[in-house]
């Protein structure tokens, strides 16, 4: 449990001090990242806010961050709590963990940007995200969404 | 009446006040959204079955769109006839009738009054005369009609049939994409920090996408140097514009030096997201079209995406989004959709930009109402061409808008 709280705080404090470029390196080789909505979820629908296979495409999107798309700058502050286990094998163990991300502008404007819950699948041996499932509570989101969750 | 004059140039200013005035706003909920024009409301598929409703607004105005029990389909505003409370509270369901929660006044599908509750009082006493007359405020019926599995509302008893609002320019573009019956993969809301205006204005903007959108760019997606096109309606309400399946190998943006230049060696290290299928085989890659006031159908690639437009408020906007295939897409194309749905929606590669680039508008204009736009490029003409570098479809939304608001 220790261990995947670490992940969790790892990854958290990675993209809120903008190190963008570690964020794939906290998958496995073929990693999936999806950002999802909990309406989405409910009625069965597949729409990926955003979605990754695999550590290239998760590159990709940080290339694309610093070097193609244009936004405001911007900072996140993650919270993440409550993590349970919800199933533990000897290789991996699936988790869920709750998340708050507030997000600052450079005007100092703050607000509460998402809120949801991780459904995370683990590689325990070399604690790695083999599935991050980014389950947002809201279907709503304030202008763009660029910094991953 | 609205004391605003337009600037003398015409059709190549638009002054910023537009975005701004709340007697403005105020004025086009009752002469645009609830006027002659045609809103989109939902796709049929959202509401395929028999008593099934999503609700939806129409400019302000909350509204029930529904199919009865014969398959009909109907809209009706989304306020009781007693003290205006909301009839429907769900985002979505089936429901053999409506009934409002606050006094149980109840309504069929189509929104008439069915019951009101204790009418006539329990054993004598109580309830209302027997000549009164609560129909009269009755909550407002739409006119519904749908085409391709779009479906769309007025509150003009006036405005042409669907089809002949839409015209001979755009209504071909719109069949062209959605060929068969429809399939809802998933939907969200982009709140968007301006006028909505900015972002109408920002669809027809074709002059915008590659400059602003480097993704496009970058991975030479769509260059302005590619083979495209811009349609027009006569009266300027609606356009489409698509680009070619071609690769480009020309330079004119780095001889340019502008900033969405690529910077030689930049490409995708998984570009499977990329990848098209040409499934209405006439090699369109991208086509976005737009419906006077506030409905967008994109082509991206394989991306099929219904977006609304829903003001709700002078500076502050949500953009609804419904992406879609088709009920016979294979698990590839499902699959192939799904990727790409990464390139839109508030995190896509392509789209994310827009809700910033208009609310820099919307913050950039704060002092200065009285000010214009410059709107030149491709003259002063409306109308369709085969060149991008134009702003010919802005121009005709301000024309359509000044129709409508007597400006």
């Amino acid at each position: 449990m220790k261990e995947i709280e670490t992940l969790h705080a790892r990854y958290a404090h990675a993209l809120d001090e903008d190190r963008l470029e570690d964020w794939p390196n906290f998958f496995t080789e073929r990693g999936i990242y999806r950002i999802a909505t909990a309406e989405n979820e409910a009625r069965g629908l597949p729409l990926p806010v955003v979605y990754c296979e695999g550590r290239a495409m998760l590159r990709d999107r940080v290339q694309s961050l610093r070097h193609a798309n244009i936004y405001e700058p911007q900072r996140y502050r993650h919270l993440v709590s409550s993590t349970l286990i919800e199933k533990a094998g000897e290789a991996h163990v699936t988790s869920i963990a709750n998340f708050l991300v507030i997000r600052t502008m450079e005007n100092g404007e703050s607000m509460l940007f998402a809120s949801g819950r991780y459904v995370d699948r683990i590689l325990l041996k070399e604690m790695l995200y083999e599935e991050r499932v980014v389950i947002c509570d809201s279907r709503r989101f304030d202008t763009l969404l660029a910094i991953p969750l | 009446m609205l004391e605003r004059s337009w600037p003398a140039e015409g059709a190549t200013r638009v002054p910023y006040w537009v975005y701004q005035d709340r007697d403005v706003y105020a004025e086009e909920q009752r002469r645009i959204f609830h006027g002659p024009t045609w809103s989109y409301l939902c796709l049929e598929a959202e509401i395929a079955e028999p008593q099934s409703f999503v609700t939806t607004f129409v400019g302000e105005m909350p509204v029930v769109v529904t199919r009865d029990a014969a398959g009909r389909l109907h809209a009706f505003e989304n306020r009781c006839a007693h003290r205006g409370a909301l009839i429907c509270m769900q985002a979505r369901g089936k429901a053999e009738r409506f009934t409002c929660i606050y006094h149980n006044w109840t309504y069929d599908h189509g929104g008439n009054l069915l019951n009101v509750a204790f009418r006539k009082g329990i054993a004598g006493k109580g309830g209302m005369a027997a000549d009164a007359k609560p129909e009269t405020q009755a909550p407002k019926q739409f006119r519904v009609e749908s085409i391709c599995g779009l479906v769309f509302g007025t509150l003009s008893p006036s405005v042409p049939s669907l089809k002949d609002y839409i015209g001979p320019e755009i209504l071909p573009r719109l069949k062209r994409v959605l060929v068969r019956p429809l399939k809802v993969l998933g939907c969200y809301t982009q709140v968007l920090p301006n006028n909505w205006k900015l972002y109408m204005d920002n669809v027809k903007d074709t002059y915008h996408a590659s400059l602003l959108h480097v993704f496009f760019t970058r991975f030479r997606i769509n260059r302005l140097t590619q083979e495209g096109g811009v349609f027009v309606s006569k009266d300027g309400a609606h356009h489409c514009t698509y680009t070619k399946m071609v690769e480009d190998k020309g330079d004119a943006y780095e001889k340019d030096g502008m900033r969405s230049a690529g910077s030689g060696g930049f490409s995708l290290e998984n570009p499977e997201m990329l990848q098209q299928v040409d499934e209405f085989g006439d090699a369109v890659s991208i086509q976005i079209l737009s419906l006077f006031p506030g409905f967008v159908l994109h082509q991206i690639r394989n991306s099929l995406a219904a977006r609304q437009v829903v003001p709700k408020g002078v500076d502050r906007t949500e953009l609804h989004w419904t992406l879609f295939g088709f009920a016979d897409d294979d698990a590839a194309m499902t699959r192939r959709r799904l990727l790409q749905a990464n390139l839109v929606g508030p995190a896509g590669y392509i789209s994310m930009e827009d809700g910033a680039a208009t609310g820099f508008v919307q913050r950039g204009v704060a002092a200065s109402p009285d000010r214009a736009s410059v709107i030149e490029m491709g003259g002063d003409k409306v109308g369709s061409g085969d060149s991008r570098i134009t702003e010919t479809a802005v121009r005709g939304l301000w024309k359509a808008w000044r129709g409508h608001m007597g400006l």
